[in-house]
């Protein structure tokens, strides 16, 4: 059995290796680095893509790899089309008798090559049916080129390419809901997980890569550099993340979709909250821009209620 | 004993790739490439081949698609047209740079804009210099014999490059003619086993493909890609020997109809190539003109030096473009006269068949009058001419 238990994981040897050239407190390796000790164990193996971004930059400087497991590079928006020929590849080779071995592929992306660029190619991944898990890092911007907005931005976020000025407040546009969109194409499993619910992530994980067909996992990964926050506060805003609800974590097995954590009437947290601690949000709090947090915290309600709505209706199914 | 049989230039293809078995192919349907696809997926559907066939959902995916599968060890192919190619075009560099040996059937088709669905070369003259090797095909025998070389070239170990294999779309690709296709089991032991040194999924060795290469490697990468490209020279005029011996059908790089004694030779591409041997006799017989064609067969690597020579006993040359480089001409004269270089034949282009317009043998005898004048002129002027267009 897949064990989730950190002392037994931190026993184990690192399968992405440190010194690699992430910035300090980027959630990105954190997501990698789980993601791989929950999979790669018993006798799986684990066999990985990503789309071009921080992760792939950061980790693959050759003549240098932080990976310990087959990694693959090809494009920005082909990490799902690469991986799903890879997982062809491996399909047909053990059909053949050429391969025996147990494989778990994961393609990575971060939310450019996911939500944007690349969401064709995992529509065609997810449709398709291979067997594959893809995990999207989301730090709600293009970082990698220097921060700009991307369909992951949150409303009222500052970037390069949406700024907030005399007349400008950041981005204009709500964020897209990727997390719906990928079960929409009714695939086995979907999640949305944050990493300071460290066996809320490594549990879900090892749903996804031992669900035979498509599955789905978006995790926030924070972004001190396009966030303006703290390196060391990357774990906290998660958690806040959670409690103010801007990230609910939660999964769709087999259609049916349960929250796995609802912060308590204590723990929740209004989202002025969240805002107030990154630079990329402070423009906000300027008397001209003040009444947009309020619709902020509405739309996020809206989507809380809804996913409230889905799970009971689905529940009572 | 090798069968003979009658089928479209797609069919034909599509044989050879059912003879490939390959393990994975990636496709995705654009006209005149269809039926291509279709063929084969007969052949999955009755259970012929080993093949993983991965339906996509674009052409970037599908070459994104047979780069997975082959860095994870699989034999694979894919087949395109036109924008399906362009669509590719990010991905055709990475095939390439990452050293996949893919095996491609390219149904030449032209690039919109305006859209049209007939055949001329810019989709492949788009794509010269994207580190495939690319043959072109006379007829629909060609078409079936580059495809099965084109596993043996791709994955020799001192290539290990992509390679397309063109075929003119509706003139081969939707016309039946006859071929002699080889026996399974004969087929099956030309293009023998695949096997890659280093694979995705080799999970006990995990390799690193793709990493980032800046100012300090990349230009090594691309150095090691150009002596590879070199190298398949060597290869591409091996395999087609080989193959001669095996069907009594030699390969090389050019295609030589009477040019040894000819005053006047044609350089080209492809279909109109047949059609221009035959031009080139009725000129010998009917205007009294020393005709002869070269076709050019193997057109990545480019083989400049034996192109030179044998349009060294010319008077007057003429390269016929089914595509434009817009500002300079036709990509396969320029090509060609760089071959020349400093030779003082006097050499015309002419441009011709742009989104399928017919080149009918009467306009390919002219050519060889014009040439006749060109060669007792001594100069080309104008030097870019237009085959069939109206004013």
């Amino acid at each position: 059995m897949p064990t989730t238990n950190l002392k037994e994981l931190s026993e184990m040897p690192e399968l992405l290796s440190g010194g690699h050239a992430a910035c300090p407190g980027c959630g990105g390796p954190i997501a990698i680095r789980q993601a791989l000790l929950a999979a790669q164990q018993d006798d799986s193996y684990v066999v990985t893509s990503s789309a071009t971004g921080c992760m792939e930059v950061v980790t693959s400087i050759y003549p240098n790899s932080a990976w310990r497991v087959p990694f693959v590079h090809s494009a920005f928006e082909n990490s799902a089309s690469t991986i799903s020929g890879a997982e062809a590849a491996y399909q047909s080779l053990k059909r053949q008798g050429k391969i025996k071995k147990n494989i778990k592929f994961i393609a990575f992306g971060g939310d450019g090559g996911t939500y944007d660029i690349g969401l064709q190619a995992l529509s065609g991944a997810l449709e398709r049916g291979h067997d594959f898990t893809y995990i999207c890092y989301d730090n709600e911007a293009y970082m990698n080129t220097g921060i700009q907005r991307s369909g992951a931005t949150p409303m009222g976020a500052f970037t390069n390419t949406a700024q907030a000025g005399k007349v400008g407040y950041g981005k204009t546009q709500t964020k897209k809901d990727l997390t719906a969109i990928c079960a929409a194409h009714g695939i086995p499993y979907v999640a949305q997980v944050s990493l300071h619910r460290s066996r809320d992530y490594l549990k879900k994980i090892q749903k996804a890569v031992n669900t035979e067909g498509p599955c789905f996992i978006n995790v926030l990964s924070p972004c001190p550099r396009g966030w303006r926050c703290k390196p060391e506060d990357t774990i906290r805003l998660c958690e806040l993340a959670v409690n103010t609800r801007v990230w609910p974590v939660y999964e769709i097995e087999n259609g049916r979709l349960s929250i796995s954590y609802k912060p308590s009437e204590k723990k929740q947290k209004p989202v002025r909250d969240w805002l107030e601690t990154q630079g990329r949000f402070k423009h906000l709090f300027s008397p001209k821009n003040e009444h947009l947090i309020e619709k902020i915290q509405e739309d996020i309600d809206t989507r809380w209620n809804d996913l409230l709505r889905r799970e009971a209706c689905d529940q009572q199914n | 004993m090798p069968e003979r049989v009658a089928k479209t230039g797609n069919d034909a293809a599509a044989y050879a790739l059912k003879q490939i078995n390959p393990d994975v192919v990636a496709a995705y349907p654009i006209t005149p490439q269809t039926e291509l696809m279709h063929k084969f997926a007969e052949y999955v559907a009755d259970g012929d081949v080993d093949t993983e066939f991965v339906q996509v959902e674009s052409e970037h995916s599908a070459m994104s698609a047979v780069v997975g599968a082959s860095l994870a060890g699989a034999r694979c192919c894919t087949a395109t047209s036109s924008a399906g190619l362009a669509l590719m075009w990010e991905i055709l560099y990475v095939a390439s740079g990452s050293r996949c040996p893919i095996v491609m059937p390219l149904v030449n088709r032209a690039l919109s804009s305006p859209i049209n669905i007939h055949c001329d070369h810019s989709d492949s003259m788009g794509a010269r210099d994207s580190g495939w090797l690319q043959l072109y095909a006379e007829n629909s025998q060609e078409a079936y014999d580059n495809v099965l070389q084109a596993v043996r070239i791709a994955e020799h170990p001192d290539v290990m490059l992509p390679t397309m294999a063109t075929l003119d779309g509706f003139i081969l690709s939707h016309t039946i003619e006859a071929l002699e296709v080889n026996e399974d089991d004969v087929a099956k032991e030309f293009i023998g086993e695949y096997k890659r040194d280093y694979s995705l999924i080799d999970v006990e060795n995990p390799s690193t493909f793709g990493p980032l290469a800046l100012q300090n490697y990349y230009f090594e990468y691309k150095k090691q890609q150009i002596d590879a490209m070199d190298a398949a020279r060597d290869v591409v005029l091996e395999v087609g020997r080989e193959y001669g011996e095996l069907t009594g059908r030699d390969y090389g790089f050019l295609d030589s109809y009477k040019c040894e004694d000819a005053d006047v030779i044609m350089v080209g591409l492809g279909s109109t190539m047949g059609t221009a041997k035959e031009a080139a006799d009725r000129v010998r017989s009917e205007n009294g003109i020393a005709a002869g064609v070269l076709k050019v067969r193997c057109f990545r690597p480019f083989p400049a030096s034996e192109i030179a020579d044998a349009l060294s006993g010319a008077s007057a040359i003429g390269v016929m473009d089914r595509s434009v480089s817009f500002g300079l001409g036709g990509p396969l004269y320029h090509e060609v006269r760089s071959a020349m270089y400093g030779s003082q034949t006097p050499t015309a282009d002419f441009i011709y068949g742009l989104g399928g317009r017919d080149i009918p043998l009467g306009d390919l005898k002219d050519i060889f009058v014009q040439l006749d004048e060109i060669r007792k002129e001594g100069k080309a002027e104008p030097d870019v001419r237009y085959v069939g267009l109206r004013e």
